[in-house]
């Protein structure tokens, strides 16, 4: 049994109050370099209060938050990022994850990839699900090459899916499964 | 097809087939005839199959209307027989990305003895017309189950591509079977036209 099950190396998953998320993720989305390789909705500011509503109207209906989670580092504590699955088709076991390191200040050091260690392990033994997703952009090597650490993938191409700055771009679609994650464990 | 690029082309009229909206009245009926097979609604969704009543159809197109009017990024239609306007299945792009030009595309002929006469081509054909004339898409998308041949046959013929293979992602009477997402993009529409 692990009962450090939210912890990793460098993070930890934490349930934080609305209050704390909308500030969080209001002041992160003035950042549109992070939006920008967060999502492919075209990057726009959200106030606290907007962002507020938003938690209340569409995480809480479509019960986003039972398996949303803010990450913090074990160092200092400060908030960093987010990470959460969503689309849940319990009767296949598939899930689609989203992660963010909102912070920039720890982009590139390891902390994406120890966070999505920890979902993906309580993804697997925790809600015993039988397959992750992710969609990533071509522009994003960061990313891909974390995703791979993590034991994800590549699944395919959707071509040319986004447009940005005046030219079209891939999203690289990843998935990892069950069997390879508890492979990797060994 | 050297006339397909005129504005007089009618977009809703095909020879077998016209593209129509929901018939509130009526429709609800036969589509919860459909949704009784579960041979029809596995090939066509992911989720657990199950029945709906008419008036949960209903209900379901009272959803669609809202959503229509509300979201901006869905089109739906009704197939319906040129000849009797007798209803045959539904098409609609869903999930569009105005900025990025992106859609997915979902077609179903609900009537087993109404499959295989070119009414589902048809309708695909008209689909992707007023995807990439009308709301000047970019790319187009579909998801088929792995299981299900005949759609991928159906989707290569009009040109999509096999794009993903989420591994696995669908289990069903005790297999595990990949989705497949098959994808075209408007210069490749194009070029076939020509």
């Amino acid at each position: 049994m692990n009962n450090e099950l939210l912890t990793g190396d460098l993070v930890r998953l934490t349930a934080e109050d609305p209050q704390i998320i909308a500030e969080t993720f209001s002041r992160w989305g003035r950042d549109s370099e992070y939006t920008r390789l967060l999502d492919n909705d075209p990057a726009r500011l959200s106030s606290i209060t907007k962002t507020k509503e938003w938690i209340k109207k569409v995480a809480e209906k479509e019960q986003i938050l039972e398996t949303f989670f803010l990450v913090r580092s074990l160092e200092g504590n400060p908030l960093i990022g987010f990470v959460g699955l969503f689309g849940i088709q319990w009767n296949y076991g598939d899930a689609w994850v989203g992660i963010g390191i909102g912070d920039r200040q720890y982009w590139g050091k390891g902390y994406g990839t120890d966070t999505m260690r920890v979902i993906l392990r309580y993804a697997f033994t925790e809600m015993n699900l039988q397959r992750i997703t992710l969609g990533v952009f071509e522009y994003n090597p960061r990313a891909i090459r974390s995703y791979e650490k993590a034991g994800f993938k590549v699944e395919g191409i959707l071509r040319q899916y986004l447009h940005r700055e005046g030219r079209y771009w891939d999203e690289i679609m990843m998935g990892i499964l069950r069997e390879e994650w508890m492979e990797n464990e060994k | 097809m050297s006339d397909m690029m005129e504005i007089q082309t009618p977009l809703f009229e095909g020879q077998l087939i016209c593209l129509a909206s929901i018939d509130h009245d009526n429709d609800p009926e036969i589509e919860s005839q459909w949704t009784h097979d579960s041979e029809f609604m596995r090939m066509l969704y992911t989720e657990p199959m199950r029945p709906l009543s008419p008036t949960q159809v209903k209900k379901k197109y009272e959803a669609i209307e809202k959503d229509l009017k509300e979201s901006q990024n869905l089109f739906h239609f009704t197939i319906r027989a040129r000849l009797d306007d007798r209803l045959l299945g539904f098409a609609s792009l869903y999930w569009i990305e105005w900025t990025n030009g992106a859609g997915m595309l979902k077609l179903g002929i609900g009537n087993r003895t109404d499959r295989g006469h070119g009414f589902g081509s048809e309708a695909l054909r008209m689909m992707l017309r007023y995807a990439f004339t009308e709301i000047n898409l970019h790319r187009l998308g579909v998801t088929i189950p792995e299981y299900n041949p005949v759609a991928q046959h159906i989707f290569a013929k009009a040109g999509f591509v096999e794009e993903v293979r989420r591994r696995q992602a669908i289990n069903r009477d005790g297999q595990r079977w990949d989705l497949i997402h098959v994808g075209i993009l408007r210069e490749e529409w194009l070029a076939r036209l020509a």
